[in-house]
């Protein structure tokens, strides 16, 4: 990614502004809009609602280039009521996109597990759409101890 | 640049109506376009950007993967097994290859 002067300039004000002095080499992390403008975008006007996701990944993860995450969602997974997409969403990576799962009702079970990089430490979020529309958003906390970008 | 190596695990029978559970690890070095070589150029993005398992020709599971997915992707989810047939999965590259893998599974 390539930082420009302007971004370099902003990046700096928002550092200033919280106090993080000589935080080391300038990065591009996603900006909180970015990950709330893809959740809007996957809910797509939908009002979103806590619960049916369990989300699982560790609270402490060792090393961000592999954190492994697993996801599963209450459902019966019928041709009438099963889930059909799963959105992972990191918002401290230069782009907030992980993953997105589609399952079917040949799925069986709506459950998955990948490994994922993270930058630093940060939220990670699932989002889940069911068939009839509604759409569910669990969120964790991953605390990383050495990030997963490479350099 | 290792070779690109799928490796699927699945059960080779199952009972009509079980979920069971297929692991798949492909060898890959999942390239994020964020990093920089030496000299400082970006090093080209190149990763597995979807993955489909089918059966019998209808879609599973499917999954888009981006750069935040580490080496090696892993993927693990279930399919539940109505019948007898073939599993065929797919992973696309981003520079348009494409790897494939059959297994068959028997209802008992």
């Amino acid at each position: 990614m390539k930082l420009t002067r302007r971004d370099a300039l902003a990046l700096s004000a928002g550092a200033a502004a919280f106090a993080v002095a000589g935080a080391g080499l300038p990065q591009a992390f996603a900006a909180e809009s970015e990950f709330d403008a893809e959740v809007a975008k996957f809910a797509g006007g939908a009002d979103i609602q806590e619960g049916a996701i369990t989300l699982d990944a560790p609270e402490i993860a060792e090393n961000g280039n592999t954190v492994p995450i697993s996801v599963s969602i209450d459902s019966p997974m019928t041709v009438e009521n099963h889930v059909k997409d799963v959105m992972i969403l990191a918002d401290g990576n230069p782009r907030p996109g992980v993953a997105t799962f589609h399952f079917s009702p040949l799925s069986g079970d709506a459950a998955a597990t990948t490994r994922m990089r993270l930058a630093k430490t940060q939220n990670v979020a699932a989002l889940a759409r069911m068939s009839d529309g509604t759409v569910y958003m669990a969120k964790k906390e991953v605390k990383v101890t050495i990030g997963g970008c490479g350099g | 640049m290792a070779k690109v190596k799928p490796r699927v695990r699945i059960p080779k029978t199952a009972s009509a109506g079980e979920v069971i559970t297929i692991k798949t690890l492909i060898s890959h070095p999942m390239e994020s376009g964020q990093r920089k070589d030496k000299e400082g150029n970006v090093i080209p993005r190149r990763i597995i950007n979807k993955f489909t398992c089918e059966f019998n020709g209808q879609v599973v599971f499917a999954c888009d993967l981006e750069p935040a997915i580490s080496a090696n992707p892993y993927l693990e989810f279930s399919m539940m097994v109505p019948e007898s047939g073939t599993v065929t999965m797919t992973w696309v590259d981003d520079d348009g290859s494409v790897y494939t893998q059959e297994k068959k599974i028997t209802v008992e």
